[in-house]
């Protein structure tokens, strides 16, 4: 018991229940790993063999690598080792608690939404309230109107779950084929125990007409611990998928551990906006999720693109490294991203840019902030193949420190292996001048919106690359973020 | 408007400032100038209460009320106004937007009401012209890649959309070309009221050809050693400041 983690351990000393337990409120399997949790897992979700194959073959996988302890520990982040026989790896999602009015909300919480600009009816929904009739109304149909809309145009757009049930073949064709079972530590977790997420199809030359977003499946919106996602872009379609919710969630699941494959074939386009803000932990570091995620995307075709941006500004942990495998000639991956860290939050997040195709190109823009006594760290691959002739990389990562006691790193990693590339690195750390923060002051602007318009000057270049509502409320999440963290 | 009492202050913990009476009505045109080191820069600096200059003994009232326990942003909104010697670039920062913020910020100090986007602009056109800078600098991030010129018109600008009640000028002259000292000079004449007062750094007396002052002082060592009027500053551009300091020291030891 010494080594386990004492949060994990009172989260789920708190919920341990013998076998199934199916009343309104949870269900959930009792904790630790093993075929028969898979099993039931797989059973519950009356899954074909083949899925259960995959995650029985990805559990055995995991088990050799817990057993030999392979858990990955290159990256600059600090954690109490994992008891992983002690995580609870089934837990349906559970109705939050229902309150009758905002008064019985954490008032803390309430005034964080109100920063963020969150409407009254989504400050209710965010927190359990009883949403009004005509607000469920609304929002019902409001769901159906997009369905309807999405269909008409031959997409998909449902829970994994439901796609596993009425679309086997693309989920069998596509799962597993950009992030195998085996390919890291917590991806092989994920695959073995994965509960749900989303998955989405566009067809042939179609371009989606609207922003996909698990906003939208509001239903299903109950984020599980080990998420799977699957987005497909068939022959010369085009989407943009929003992922994640701007307010912070107070989820109380510890550890995520996540996957996210993206394909892209000839001459299509994917980008995958993700807004993370996960809870943080306090202050002190107490708490806070664990954020362990795998995301890749495949541009398979000739031409095909896709761009990763990300805000990450919550999490105890975050370890992400959103990727692109170039293998289409001519094709493109982009990663623009912002993280910080404030208090005593941990990030190692960056990307990976594998240039196998010829005239493939790529971009990456990495904003890292760090505040309080927070520490982060860019790591991130480029990797020409032998075959990818007149390859171009570029790459930018900057930091800003705010006050003396975090930290920031760069780690960029290069192989090239065909003499026709061209690849560009430029680094810059920077703190927040006290010039300029008494500029700002002097022209009356208090010492938070003075830092808080630095940053979002700092982050202008990845901003700007997220769709228009989500940047707003990515301005104001970065404020909120930071505050208290000057003076 | 301002009263400056045996003003004593530091810059971090080098004692600058050693002992400055002064007094500035609505109005008044007071110019300071001294040698380098003077302490010229860190009064301003005082005045405007940048983090790191603390006052060791004395007192300052700004409109009869006592500066020390007021924070930089609630000084620049009850009025007063500094302009950089030299005005720092904010990367990202579009131009345009800041001075809104600033200006409303200040606006509703005043207890008036926040101009939006249309409002802020027409008079930020209007305001500009007078200082003859061209449009794009305003969707510009702030002061990156301006010319030396163009960032001290820039700070003119600024003071001519916030009004302020006591504007400090801060070497506002250096670096600048005849032309486009005029025209910074220009701008800042038509800020010249009744109500207003300024307070002007400079090491040479050129600027106050354009800027015309009451009265002149000279700071050495940290103390006005000299006060007189606008002919002072005429006299100092002709001896230099070397009998100035001098005669201060043997006063000093007398």
């Amino acid at each position: 018991m010494a080594n386990s983690n004492p949060d994990i351990e009172k989260l789920t000393g708190e919920e341990y229940k013998y076998g199934f337990v199916t009343d309104i409120e949870a269900e959930q399997l009792p904790p630790g790993l093993d075929e028969t949790v898979v099993r039931t897992i797989s059973a519950k979700k009356e899954e074909p063999e083949w899925l259960l194959d995959f995650r029985l073959k990805a559990l055995a996988r995991f088990l050799e690598m817990l057993e030999a302890k392979q858990e990955p520990t290159w990256a600059m982040v600090d954690y109490s080792p994992i008891d992983y026989q002690n995580v609870i790896y089934y837990s349906a999602p559970k109705p939050k608690p229902e309150l009758e009015s905002l008064d019985e909300v954490d008032p803390e919480l309430l005034r964080t939404y109100e920063k963020l600009g969150i409407s009254l009816q989504e400050q209710k929904r965010l927190t359990g309230v009883k949403v009004a009739v005509d607000a469920v109304f609304d929002s019902v149909s409001v769901a159906t109107t997009f369905k309807e809309e999405l269909e008409k145009q031959g997409i998909i757009f449902c829970s994994f779950s439901d796609a596993v049930q009425n679309h086997p073949a693309l989920v069998k064709r596509y799962l597993g084929s950009v992030v195998p079972y085996s390919d890291n530590f917590f991806a092989t977790l994920n695959s073995a125990v994965f509960s749900d997420g989303s998955f989405a199809y566009i067809p042939r030359g179609v371009h989606c007409p609207m922003e996909l977003s698990t906003y939208f499946r509001i239903n299903s919106a109950g984020t599980g611990q080990f998420e799977r996602t699957l987005l497909v872009a068939d022959e010369g379609a085009s989407v943009s998928y929003l992922e994640g919710c701007t307010a912070p969630m107070r989820d109380e699941n510890q550890l995520h551990a996540a996957v996210v494959e993206l394909v892209a074939l000839d001459d299509a386009s994917i980008k995958y906006s993700t807004v993370q803000n996960w809870y943080p932990g306090d202050k002190n570091g107490v708490g806070g999720i664990y954020n362990f995620v795998t995301k890749r995307g495949a541009c398979r075709g000739r031409r095909s693109k896709i761009s990763w941006t990300q805000v990450e500004t919550g999490s105890a942990i975050t370890w992400k490294y959103p990727s692109c495998i170039l293998q289409g000639d001519e094709s493109v991956g982009e990663f623009y991203s912002v993280a910080m860290t404030n208090n005593a939050q941990q990030a190692d997040t960056g990307t990976k840019m594998i240039h196998i195709g010829k005239n493939t190109r790529s971009t990456i823009i990495s904003k890292g902030i760090s505040a309080g006594r927070g520490q982060q760290s860019y790591r991130g691959l480029v990797r020409i193949g032998p075959k990818a002739r007149e390859a171009r990389n570029y790459s930018q990562c900057d930091s800003l420190l705010i006050g003396d006691e975090c930290g920031a790193h760069t780690f960029p990693y290069l192989e090239v292996k065909n003499a026709t590339a061209t690849v560009e690195h430029e680094a810059t750390t920077s703190k927040i001048g006290d010039e300029q923060l008494f500029f700002c002051r002097q022209r009356g602007l208090s010492e938070e919106d003075a830092v808080s318009m630095i940053v979002n000057g700092f982050c202008k270049e990845v901003l700007r690359e997220l769709p228009m509502e989500f940047a707003v409320e990515a301005q104001n999440l970065l404020a909120v973020s930071l505050e208290g963290s000057v003076g | 408007m301002l009263e400056i009492k045996q003003l004593h202050a530091n810059a971090g913990d080098t004692p600058i400032i050693r002992g400055i009476d002064l007094s500035i009505k609505a109005g008044e045109i007071h110019a300071i100038m001294g040698p380098n080191g003077s302490g010229k820069s860190t009064l301003s600096n005082v005045l405007a209460g940048k983090p790191g200059y603390e006052v060791t003994s004395g007192e300052i009232l700004f409109k009869g009320r006592d500066l020390s326990e007021m924070e930089p942003e609630v000084r620049a909104r009850e009025g007063i106004f500094l302009a950089f010697q030299y005005p720092v670039e904010i990367p990202g920062v579009n131009n345009s937007y800041f001075l809104k913020a600033s200006l409303n910020a200040i606006r509703e100090h005043r207890g008036e009401p926040t101009l939006d986007a249309m409002d802020f602009l027409a008079l930020a056109k209007e305001k500009m012209s007078h200082v003859e800078m061209p449009s794009d600098l305003m969707n510009r991030s702030i002061n990156e890649g301006f010319s030396g010129g163009e960032k001290k018109r820039n700070e003119v600008l600024q003071m001519l959309l916030l009004e302020p009640a006591l504007c400090i000028l801060d070497e506002t002259d250096s670096g600048l070309d005849i032309d486009a000292l005029r025209v910074v000079a220009g701008g800042v004449n038509l800020l010249r009221s009744p109500e207003r007062s300024m307070l002007i750094i400079t090491h040479y007396q050129r600027l106050l050809d354009y800027i015309v002052p009451d009265y002149v002082h000279v700071l050495a060592d940290g103390r006005i050693v000299r006060s007189g009027g606008k002919e002072l500053a005429l006299e100092l551009d002709q001896k230099g400041y070397g009998w100035i300091e001098e005669q201060a020291r043997t006063e000093g030891h007398e």
